[in-house]
C-alpha cells in the first residue's frame, strides 16, 4: 500500500465548499419556515439551490483537477464542535477524489431530479388548494435531504458522517413519509427509520470503539495510526462499520426496509432510495479502506453480505408486478454488487465507485421513467395494467430503453463497464472466494436481465390491457407523455447511461480516485481468465433477456396474477420470508413483551409501592383501635408490660 | 488527618461575612413575585403581567449570571463563584451559603429560560373550578425559587431544606391545578418524596458526626466535608452513600422508584409536568454529580456496577413502557425514565465525557421533554383528552403543530443536529471506555427511542383524520374538556374545529426551537461552561481519565 497523501488546507473555491451544504440547508429552512408566503416559488428555491451548490462543485472539482493527484486531498476545518476533555470533533470538511465525486453525483443527478420533481409534484388542475402547500414541502425535505448527503460525504471525521448519516435518514422518513394520510407510507417511513438506526447502532459503537483506542475520530489521523490495533479490534471495527452499512444500503439483512420506501414519490426514490443515500453503506466502506486494508476476514464477510444480497434482490425483482418494487430490488441488488466489489479490497474499492455512479445514472432514469408511467397512468403501479405503452409515450419509453440496456450490461453501455469490472475482480479472486462471487454475481446478471426485460414487455410492449380496466382511483386511464419539465432530465439520464461507463474508464476515474482509495490493483487471474468474463456474463444476460422473452413476451400477460404458483415463486413474491421473519420473531414477541411489561409495572412494581403504603395505612388503622381511651385498658397494658420487663430482668439474672 | 491539613480545611470555609448577593437575588426575586400574587389576586391580568415580568427579570439576571461567570477562574481551580455565605444555626455550624459551578450554573440557566415561556403556556389556560390564575403563577414562581435555592446552596443542610421545601410549591401545583386523578398522584409524588428525603436526612446527620470526628468540629459545609472525603473510611462512605442515593433515586427517579412519576407527569397541568420532569427530577441527577461522587468517592466507586445495572434497565424498560402507554402525558414520563438512565450511565461512568455528557442531557432533556410536553398540553387543549387513541391524523389539520411535534421527537430521540445528541454521544462514546457492557446496551436504547416516538408520531400525526377527541373538535367547533383553552380572543382568532397553532403558541415554541437546534451545531458555549467543573469533579473522584490524548493505543497518561 502506498503512503497516505498529505492533506493540505483547502484553498481557492475549496474555502468555500461548507457553502455547498449550507445553500440547500439554508433554503430547506427558509421552505420550512416561509409557510403558505413560499408557494408561489418554493419550488424554484428549490431547484436553485441544488443548482447552485452543484456549479458550487463543478468549480472546486475543476479547481482540483488543476493541481498534482497527491495535493487533491484538502481539509476544511469550520469549528470545534463538541469539546471535552481529550474529545475533540471538529466541524470539519475534508476535499479530495471522493467527495468530490460524490459531491458531483448527489448535486447533479440532484438537481436534475429537483427540476423533474418541479412537473412530478405540480398540483394537478382541480386539486386542492393544500397541494401547492405540499409541493414547497416536498422541495424543503428534497433539499434537506441533499444538505445532509452533502456533509455526509464531506464531514473529515466519524461523528459529521453520523450527523449526515442520521440527516439523510430523517428526510429519508419524512419522504416517504410524505403522503401520509396513506398509513401504509407511514408505517413504511417508521420501518426504514428503525432499521436504519439498526445499522446506526453498528456505526455508534464502531465510533466508540476508535475513540477509545485512538483518541481521535479524524480521518487522516484514525488512517494514519489504525495499524496500531490488533487484529481483533480492527476486524470488530470493520464489522460494526460493515452493520452500519447494510442499514442505510439496504444489504442483508436489514434489506426489507427499502422496498417499502417506494411509498415516497417516485423522485424520491430516484434520488434517495437509488442513486445516493442508500449508496452511502459503499461510501462509508470505501471512506474507511485504510482499516478495511488491514483485515481480510473483514472483507470476505463484506463481500458475502454483497453475495447474498444481490442474489436476494435479484430472485424477489424477478416476482413482483409493482414496477417500483422491482426496481427497488433491483436497486437492492445492485448495490449488493459494490458492496461485493469494496469487499474485494485494493482489487474492487473503486470498481464499486465506477459501477455507483453508472447506477446513480440509470437506476435514477429507470425511476423517473417509472414516474413518468405512473403520472401517465393514474399513479397505478401494477404492470399488470399496462402494456403497449411504447407507442404512447415515445420520449419515455426510448429514455427508459435506454436505462434498461444499460443495467443489465448491453454492451459498451454503463453497466456493461462497471459491471464486467466487478465480476471480473470476482472471479479474480482466489480459490472459493472466486467461484462463489462470481458465479453469483453471474447468475444475478442472468437474473436482472430476466426481471428488466419482463418489465420492458409488459410495461411498454404487447397488447393494451388498460383499455378495458379502470384505475385505481376509478377513472379510465389516459396514458400520455410526460411535460418537458420531466422528460428533459430523463434525456439527460439516458444519455449518461449510455455513455457514462465509456467515458468514465475512458478519462480515468480509477487513478482520479487513487489519492482517496489508493491505487486499484489489477485483479490476477484468478479461477477464469480476465478475457472469458465478459462472454461469460453476456451469454447469461442473453439467456435471461431470451428466458423472459419466451415466458412473457410470446403469451397475453394476464390482469389477474396467476394463483396458485410453485414454492420459489410463492417465496419471492413474499420477500423471502423476511417480513414475515421480523414479525413473527421480532414484532410480535415485542409486542407481547411490551405489554406484559405494562402490565408488570402497574400491578408489580407499582403495586409493590401501593401494597406498602396500604399495608401501612391498615397497620396504623388497627394500631389505632389499642387506643380506646379507657384508663383501665392502658392501666392493664402497663402491668403486662411491667410483669414482662420484670421477668426478663429475673430470666437474665438467674438463667 | 492532621491538624494543619484540618485548617486550612477549615480556612478553606467561604468568610462568613455575606459575600456576592446575585445569587441571594436570584433566589429572593421569585419569592417576592409569589408573594405579590396575593394582593393581586383580584386582578388576575395585572397578577399574570407582574408574574411574567418577574420571570422575564429573572431570566434577565441569570443571563447577566453567566456572563459574569468566569471559566477561566473554574479552571483554575475556584470551586464556586458567586459566593455568599453568612452563619445560620451557629450551634450545628449551618450556613445560609450560596455558589455555583458551571454544573449549577447551566440548571439555573435552564430553570429561568423555561418559566417565561411556561407562564406563556398557562395564559389562557383554563383552571379547575375555584382556582385562579394568580395562585397559579404564585405557585410556578414559589417552584423556581426554591430550584434556585437547591441548585445554588452550597451548604449541605440548606440543600436538604431546599430539597424539600421544592415539594410543597409542586404538591399544590399538583393537587390543585391537576387532571381528574390529581388527589392520588400528588400525595404518592409528596410522600414517595419525603420518603427519599428523610432517609437523606439520616444520611446528613451521619455525615455532620464523621465531619466532627474529623475536623474537631461538626460542619455541613460544602467544601469542608469533600476536603475529608478521601480520609473517611469506604465502610462509613457506603452507609453515608445509600442515604443521599435512595433520595436521588427517588427524585430522579431510577428504576424501580420511578412508579409516582407517571401518576404525577400525568396528572399535573402541563406547565408543572414541564417543571417537575425538566428540572425538578434533575435534582436527583444533579445530586449525584454534586454530592455523592464527591461527597463519597470510594462508596460510589464501589457501588457504581449497581447504579448502572439500574441505569441500563431504565433506559430499556422505560423505553418499552413508554411504547405500550395509552395516555400521552404518561407516554412523555416514562420516555424521561428510560433518558434519566442515559444520565446515570454518563455520571457512575466516571470519564470527563461521560460526565460532561450527563450534565448536558440535563439541560437538554428539559427543553426536548419540556416541548414534548408543551406538544401534548397544545393537543389536550384543542382535543380534551389524553388518550393517543383520541387523535390521528392531525398532521392534516394542524401540520406546523404537527412539524414543532415532529421536531420534539427528534429531540428526545437524539438526532443529530438536535441538542441531545451532543449529550446523548458524550454520555455513550464516555462511558464506554470503562464500561463497555453497559454502553452497548444503553446505545440499542437508542432504537427503542427511535421506536416509541415515531409510534407515537405515526398513531396521532400521520394517517387519515380520526380519532374520538379531533371529530369532537371538529364537529363542535371547540371543546371545554380539562386543559381546554377559553380565551374568547383565542377562540375567534382560532375560529372553530381543529386550529393549528397560535402566535401566542408560536411564541411558546420558537425560543425552544431554536435552542433545540442551535445547540445542537453550537453546544461550545454550553460546554464551555460544564467542562471545568466537570474537571473538578474528576479531581474529587480521584479516577483519572479512562482515554489519554492519543487513546489507550501508544497514547500516554
Amino acid at each position: 500500500m502506498t503512503a497516505p497523501p498529505e492533506v493540505l488546507p483547502a484553498t481557492g473555491a475549496g474555502s468555500l465548499a461548507w457553502l455547498l451544504f449550507a445553500i440547500p440547508a439554508v433554503s430547506a429552512l427558509v421552505l420550512f419556515l416561509a409557510g403558505k408566503r413560499a408557494n408561489a416559488w418554493g419550488h424554484v428555491l428549490g431547484v436553485a439551490s441544488v443548482l447552485a451548490s452543484f456549479v458550487l462543485g463543478v468549480v472546486i472539482f475543476v479547481q482540483t483537477l488543476g493541481v498534482a493527484p497527491d495535493q487533491r486531498t484538502t481539509e476544511l476545518s469550520l469549528y470545534s464542535w463538541i469539546s471535552s476533555g481529550t474529545l475533540d470533533v471538529d466541524f470539519g470538511l475534508r476535499i479530495d477524489p471522493l467527495s468530490l465525486t460524490f459531491v458531483l453525483l448527489i448535486t447533479g443527478v440532484g438537481s436534475l431530479i429537483h427540476i423533474y420533481s418541479v412537473g412530478y409534484m405540480a398540483p394537478h388542475a382541480g386539486a386542492e388548494p393544500s397541494s401547492d402547500s405540499s409541493r414547497r414541502r416536498f422541495f424543503a425535505q428534497l433539499n434537506l435531504f441533499v444538505a445532509a448527503m452533502l456533509v455526509l460525504v464531506l464531514g473529515n471525521n466519524f461523528v459529521l458522517l453520523y450527523l449526515g448519516w442520521e440527516g439523510v435518514g430523517l428526510a429519508s422518513y419524512l419522504l416517504i413519509g410524505f403522503y401520509q394520510d396513506r398509513p401504509s407510507a407511514a408505517t413504511a417511513a417508521k420501518k426504514a427509520f428503525l432499521m436504519n438506526r439498526v445499522g446506526d447502532v453498528g456505526l455508534a459503537l464502531a465510533i466508540f470503539v476508535l475513540w477509545l483506542n485512538l483518541g481521535t475520530l479524524q480521518y487522516t489521523e484514525v488512517f494514519a495510526r489504525v495499524g496500531e490495533l490488533s487484529g481483533g479490534t480492527i476486524l470488530a471495527i470493520t464489522l460494526l462499520l460493515l452493520l452500519g452499512a447494510c442499514g442505510k444500503s439496504g444489504q442483508f439483512p436489514l434489506q426489507s426496509w427499502l422496498p417499502d420506501a417506494m411509498e415516497g414519490p417516485t423522485p424520491v426514490s430516484a434520488l434517495i432510495h437509488a442513486a445516493t443515500m442508500v449508496t452511502a453503506g459503499v461510501y462509508l466502506i470505501a471512506r474507511t479502506n485504510p482499516i478495511y486494508d488491514l483485515t481480510p476476514t473483514g472483507r470476505v464477510v463484506v463481500a458475502l453480505i454483497g453475495v447474498v444480497t444481490l442474489l436476494i434482490g435479484a430472485v424477489i425483482g424477478c416476482a413482483y408486478d409493482d414496477i417500483k418494487k422491482v426496481l427497488a430490488y433491483s436497486t437492492v441488488s445492485q448495490i449488493g454488487y459494490m458492496i461485493l466489489a469494496v469487499g474485494l479490497g485494493p482489487a474492487g474499492y473503486a470498481l464499486g465507485i465506477f459501477h455507483l455512479l453508472t447506477h446513480g445514472f440509470f437506476k435514477a432514469g429507470l425511476f423517473l421513467g417509472a414516474g413518468s408511467v405512473m403520472h401517465a397512468m393514474n399513479d397505478d403501479v401494477n404492470m399488470r395494467n399496462f402494456g403497449g405503452l411504447g407507442r404512447r409515450m415515445p420520449i419515455t419509453f426510448v429514455t427508459f430503453g435506454c436505462g434498461y440496456l444499460a443495467l443489465i450490461g448491453f454492451p459498451f453501455l454503463s453497466g456493461y463497464f462497471s459491471k464486467d469490472a466487478i465480476i471480473e475482480a470476482a472471479f479474480g479472486q482466489e480459490g472459493w472466494q472466486g467461484w462463489v462471487y462470481g458465479l453469483a454475481a453471474t447468475l444475478a446478471a442472468g437474473l436482472t436481465a430476466f426481471y428488466m426485460t419482463r418489465l420492458m414487455i409488459m410495461t411498454f410492449f404487447g397488447e393494451e390491457r388498460w383499455r378495458n380496466l379502470k384505475a385505481p382511483d376509478g377513472e379510465d386511464y389516459h396514458p400520455h407523455e410526460s411535460p418537458p419539465v420531466m422528460t428533459g432530465p430523463m434525456i439527460v439520464l439516458a444519455i449518461g447511461s449510455v455513455f457514462a461507463g465509456f467515458v468514465l474508464s475512458a478519462v480515468g476515474l480509477n487513478q482520479w480516485l487513487a489519492p482517496s482509495l489508493g491505487e486499484l490493483q489489477e485483479s490476477p487471474a484468478g479461477v477464469l481468465p480476465h478475457a472469458l468474463v465478459p462472454w461469460l456474463v453476456l451469454a447469461c444476460s442473453a439467456l435471461g433477456v431470451l428466458v423472459a422473452y419466451l415466458v412473457v413476451g410470446r403469451r397475453p400477460t394476464p390482469v389477474q396474477r396467476p394463483e396458485p404458483v410453485s414454492f420459489p415463486v410463492r417465496a419471492a413474491r413474499r420477500d423471502l420470508y423476511a417480513n414475515a421473519f421480523n414479525e413473527t420473531v421480532i414484532e410480535r414477541p415485542g409486542i407481547w413483551l411490551t405489554r406484559a411489561l405494562v402490565f408488570l409495572d402497574n400491578r408489580g412494581v407499582d403495586g409493590l409501592v401501593n401494597g406498602l403504603a396500604a399495608g401501612l395505612g391498615g397497620g396504623s388503622a388497627r394500631l389505632r383501635r389499642l387506643q380506646t381511651g379507657f384508663v383501665r385498658s392502658y392501666a392493664l397494658s402497663m402491668l403486662g408490660g411491667s410483669v414482662f420487663v420484670v421477668a426478663a430482668l429475673l430470666a437474665v439474672r438467674f438463667a | 488527618m492532621n491538624t494543619a491539613v484540618m485548617n486550612t480545611a477549615v480556612m478553606n470555609t467561604a468568610p462568613d461575612t455575606g459575600g456576592n448577593v446575585m445569587l441571594l437575588v436570584l433566589l429572593l426575586l421569585p419569592v417576592l413575585g409569589a408573594l405579590l400574587m396575593y394582593p393581586l389576586r383580584t386582578n388576575v391580568p395585572l397578577a399574570k403581567a407582574v408574574a411574567m415580568a418577574t420571570a422575564l427579570l429573572e431570566f434577565v439576571l441569570v443571563v447577566v449570571t453567566w456572563v459574569g461567570y468566569s471559566t477561566d477562574a473554574a479552571s483554575s481551580g475556584e470551586r464556586f463563584q458567586y459566593v455568599f455565605s453568612v452563619p445560620w444555626i451557629p450551634a450545628f455550624g449551618t450556613h445560609l451559603a450560596f455558589g455555583i459551578d458551571g454544573i449549577a450554573l447551566v440548571m439555573i440557566a435552564l430553570t429561568a429560560f423555561l418559566v417565561p415561556g411556561l407562564m406563556l403556556f398557562a395564559w389562557a389556560e383554563k383552571l379547575p373550578e375555584g382556582r385562579t390564575a394568580s395562585g397559579y403563577f404564585a405557585l410556578l414562581l414559589a417552584t423556581q425559587a426554591t430550584l434556585m435555592g437547591v441548585f445554588t446552596a452550597t451548604d449541605v443542610f440548606l440543600f436538604y431544606v431546599f430539597f424539600e421545601a421544592m415539594l410543597i410549591p409542586m404538591y399544590f401545583l399538583i393537587g390543585r391545578f391537576g387532571g381528574p386523578n390529581r388527589q392520588y398522584a400528588s400525595v404518592k409524588f409528596f410522600l414517595y418524596s419525603l420518603l427519599g428525603g428523610l432517609i437523606m436526612l439520616a444520611s446528613l446527620i451521619g455525615l455532620y458526626v464523621t465531619s466532627a470526628d474529623q475536623l474537631g468540629a461538626g460542619t455541613f459545609t460544602w467544601s469542608d466535608l469533600q476536603s475529608i472525603a478521601q480520609s473517611t473510611p469506604t465502610s462509613t462512605q457506603i452507609w453515608l452513600f445509600l442515604g443521599f442515593f435512595v433520595a436521588f433515586a427517588i427524585k430522579a427517579p431510577l428504576v424501580p422508584f420511578h412508579t409516582w412519576l407517571p401518576d404525577a407527569g400525568a396528572e399535573a397541568p402541563i406547565v408543572a409536568a414541564v417543571l417537575l420532569v425538566g428540572v425538578l427530577d434533575k435534582v436527583g441527577t444533579f445530586g449525584f454529580l454534586r454530592y455523592c461522587l464527591p461527597l463519597f468517592p470510594q462508596a460510589s466507586q464501589v457501588l457504581a456496577p449497581l447504579v448502572l445495572v439500574l441505569a441500563v434497565i431504565g433506559i430499556i424498560y422505560g423505553a418499552l413502557l413508554a411504547v405500550g402507554q395509552k395516555d400521552m402525558s404518561r407516554f412523555v414520563a416514562y420516555t424521561s425514565i428510560a433518558h434519566f438512565g442515559f444520565i446515570a450511565l454518563g455520571t457512575f461512568a466516571f470519564s470527563s465525557q461521560a460526565f460532561a455528557g450527563a450534565t448536558l442531557y440535563m439541560v437538554n432533556h428539559g427543553l426536548s421533554t419540556g416541548m414534548l410536553f408543551v406538544m401534548v398540553g397544545l393537543l389536550v387543549a384543542r382535543g380534551g383528552s389524553r388518550l393517543m387513541s383520541d387523535y390521528g391524523g392531525v398532521s392534516k389539520l394542524a401540520p406546523l403543530l404537527a412539524g414543532c411535534l415532529l421536531l420534539a421527537g427528534m429531540s428526545s430521540l437524539a438526532l443529530p443536529g438536535t441538542n441531545s445528541f451532543v449529550s446523548e454521544f458524550l454520555v455513550l462514546v464516555g462511558s464506554f471506555p470503562r464500561e463497555p457492557v453497559a454502553t452497548i446496551i444503553a446505545t440499542v436504547g437508542i432504537i427503542f427511542a427511535a421506536l416509541y416516538i415515531l409510534w407515537f408520531y405515526q398513531q396521532t400525526m400521520q394517517g387519515p383524520v380520526r380519532g374520538n377527541a379531533v371529530i369532537r373538535a371538529l364537529e363542535a367547533g371547540g371543546v371545554g374538556g380539562p386543559g381546554a383553552m377559553i380565551d374568547p380572543a383565542v377562540a375567534a382568532e382560532r375560529g372553530s374545529g381543529f386550529p393549528d397553532l397560535t402566535k401566542r403558541e408560536i411564541g411558546v415554541l420558537a425560543p425552544l426551537i431554536v435552542v433545540i437546534v442551535v445547540l445542537g451545531f453550537f453546544p461550545g458555549p454550553v460546554l464551555d461552561v460544564i467542562n471545568p467543573s466537570v474537571q473538578s469533579t474528576i479531581t474529587e473522584v480521584g479516577l483519572p481519565d479512562p482515554v489519554p490524548a492519543g487513546g489507550v493505543v501508544g497514547g500516554v497518561r
